[in-house]
């Protein structure tokens, strides 16, 4: 059979992967149903606009949307040197960017609490700077940025390595600098995978928990995000923690479907980009 | 056992397989999700009924604030008892009703408030009047040296003091703003935590100057933090109600486990950890 061709009795499913398949859909789904099935639709309005409640929202939108905005500053950078450059421990660097996505953040949150609070390991300079970070937002903006970082990086470092550097040595070869290079067509190039990762970026840092909570405290409107209010609505009104996880889920459904409209953004990505480089869509 | 291998399965059979997979997957789920959970004293047998010796194994379900103290009466009274067996499982007070409403195996209920154990008894859950077996007051703990130079209640209320307490929703909260509204404090903390072990770790990491928690978490902690009681405090005491539940499987191990905690041996357990000594009046006997 020549490579590359897919016939048909390749694809098909053994009965109890089928099976098993159904199985693991229910696990994610049957307990999101559950949660839907339990909300109090008579008050849901007056639960999710009240004034802790909104406060929390905005809270957590705007921390969010500073930490996405921390991750593509910082996160394309490291992206590009991880996925462009080669240098000695280069595997090493890779596998410690990417441990937020599998510590447990409470851990993530203790790490950060030795390193930006008053006893850590940046404290007190930062002190002698008159910054202090320990229950401000920016530490609920630095945690965020912690545990989301790796998203932005993993989208971006995959979406330069199947791009290729082929456009970027042709640029060269035609005499434009690397800053032009990076601008005009790396950048354009995967700007599909930084718009997902920017994307998930920002639902991890509205989802973030364990290390707010560890390194920032809970203070209505400076620290205490969504996550945090649904945590402690829990303990008196259970009705309106339900409320707010709806909440959650529901920014939660619109990300996903943002991040994962690939194709389409794909090509809308690629096409504005044509004047700069052939898009890849387009080379057979 | 028929197995299968590389013969050709007619579609039927597939689909019968592929059935049979969901099937034993679906009950197997039940299975998995249950097998972590403590069997909740089936084996005790007709021990229990005629009412001998305690025995089997009994699940206790108690506040977090009483892990010390219920680990070590735990082993007292499987010690007192052989054959049998404590399982002890420790969260906040809201949590476990919450997690009893929902079915957890829990055979005693010990509830570091009066209002979660009211969650619980008007769940229908609780088996006969709670039993009160300890108090607690609030207390102010401090990192080590004291950086903030914290010596009064009233100090916590001077800027620049960073005090965290526990959120108002939670008991501990609750009692901090009785305490202050009754001294006439405005306390601005910097952080109102869920937990107490959240207010006590912010205060031996040294981020916050001072933290109210209970006294007894203050003895727990050792030399990790220092701490001060303040008179105040006997303006909001938290009162600790214990039951047995009406879920119980091994009642007669349960209430000898309440008779332990209530008895003189489980006082003078409580009392040497900080706790105080129950209200005789809120006792249910």
């Amino acid at each position: 059979m020549p490579p590359g061709s897919t016939p048909h009795a390749y694809t098909a499913i053994p009965g109890w992967v089928r099976a098993l398949a159904v199985v693991a859909a229910v696990v994610v789904v049957l307990p999101l149903l559950a949660m839907v099935l339990r909300v109090d639709w008579t008050h849901f309005v007056p639960l999710v606009t009240s004034e802790s409640s909104l406060t929390a929202l905005a809270l957590s939108l705007r921390t969010s949307a500073a930490s996405t905005v921390l991750c593509i500053v910082l996160g394309v950078p490291l992206a590009v040197v991880l996925a462009r450059d080669t240098f000695r421990l280069q595997g090493l660097l890779r596998s410690l960017v990417l441990l937020p996505l599998v510590l447990p953040p409470v851990v993530g949150g203790i790490a950060l609490l030795y390193t930006f609070g008053r006893q850590g390991l940046l404290g007190r300079t930062l002190d002698v700077l008159g910054l202090q970070i320990a229950f401000s937002t920016t530490a609920v903006v630095l945690a965020q940025t912690f545990v989301a970082l790796p998203f932005l990086v993993v989208s971006l470092e995959g979406a330069l390595r199947t791009s290729g550097s082929r456009y970027e040595a042709v640029a060269a070869t035609l005499g434009a600098p690397p800053g032009i290079v990076f601008r005009r067509v790396t950048l354009p190039l995967v700007l599909p995978g930084l718009a997902s990762g920017a994307v998930l970026s920002f639902a991890r840092s509205l989802g973030e928990f364990g290390a707010t909570l560890t390194f920032a405290g809970s203070l209505q409107g400076v620290t205490r995000t969504l996550p945090l209010e649904i945590y402690l609505q829990r303990e008196t009104d259970p009705d309106a923690a339900v409320a707010l996880s709806l909440v959650l889920v529901a920014v939660a459904v619109a990300v996903v479907a943002l991040a994962y409209r690939r194709p389409a953004a794909a090509r809308t990505g690629s096409g504005r980009t044509t004047a700069a480089a052939p898009a890849g869509g387009n080379v057979t | 056992m028929m197995r299968p291998r590389m013969t050709r399965l007619p579609i039927p059979t597939a689909r019968a397989r592929a059935l049979a997979a969901v099937l034993a997957a679906g009950a197997l789920l039940p299975a998995v999700l249950t097998g972590c959970a403590p069997a909740g004293g089936t084996t005790a047998g007709a021990d229990e009924r005629t009412g001998a010796r305690p025995a089997g194994t009994i699940t206790v379900f108690a506040a977090a604030s009483l892990k010390g103290t219920f680990t070590e009466l735990a082993h007292a009274f499987e010690a007192a008892n052989p054959g049998s067996s404590v399982t002890l499982s420790f969260a906040g007070s809201s949590d476990l009703v919450g997690q009893i409403s929902q079915g957890a195996p829990a055979d005693v209920f010990a509830s570091a408030d009066a209002a979660n154990m009211q969650k619980l008894q008007d769940a229908g859950l609780a088996d006969g009047t709670p039993r009160n077996f300890a108090t607690n007051t609030l207390a102010i703990a401090m990192p080590p040296g004291n950086p903030a130079g914290i010596g009064s209640l009233k100090d916590l209320a001077r800027p620049g003091v960073k005090l965290v307490t526990c959120a108002r929703q939670v008991p501990c909260g609750a009692a901090a703003a009785k305490v202050a509204e009754a001294a006439g404090l405005e306390l601005r903390p910097v952080s109102e935590e869920n937990a107490v072990t959240d207010v006590l770790g912010k205060v031996t990491s040294a981020e916050a100057d001072a933290g109210l928690v209970y006294a007894t978490d203050i003895n727990a902690a050792g030399g990790k933090v220092a701490g001060i009681g303040f008179a105040e405090s006997q303006g909001a005491v938290n009162t600790y109600p214990i039951v047995a539940t009406t879920t119980s499987r091994n009642k007669a191990t349960a209430q000898a486990f309440l008779d332990l905690v209530t008895g003189a041996e489980g006082q003078k357990v409580l009392a040497a950890a900080g706790f105080g000594p129950a209200d005789a009046s809120g006792q249910g006997k």
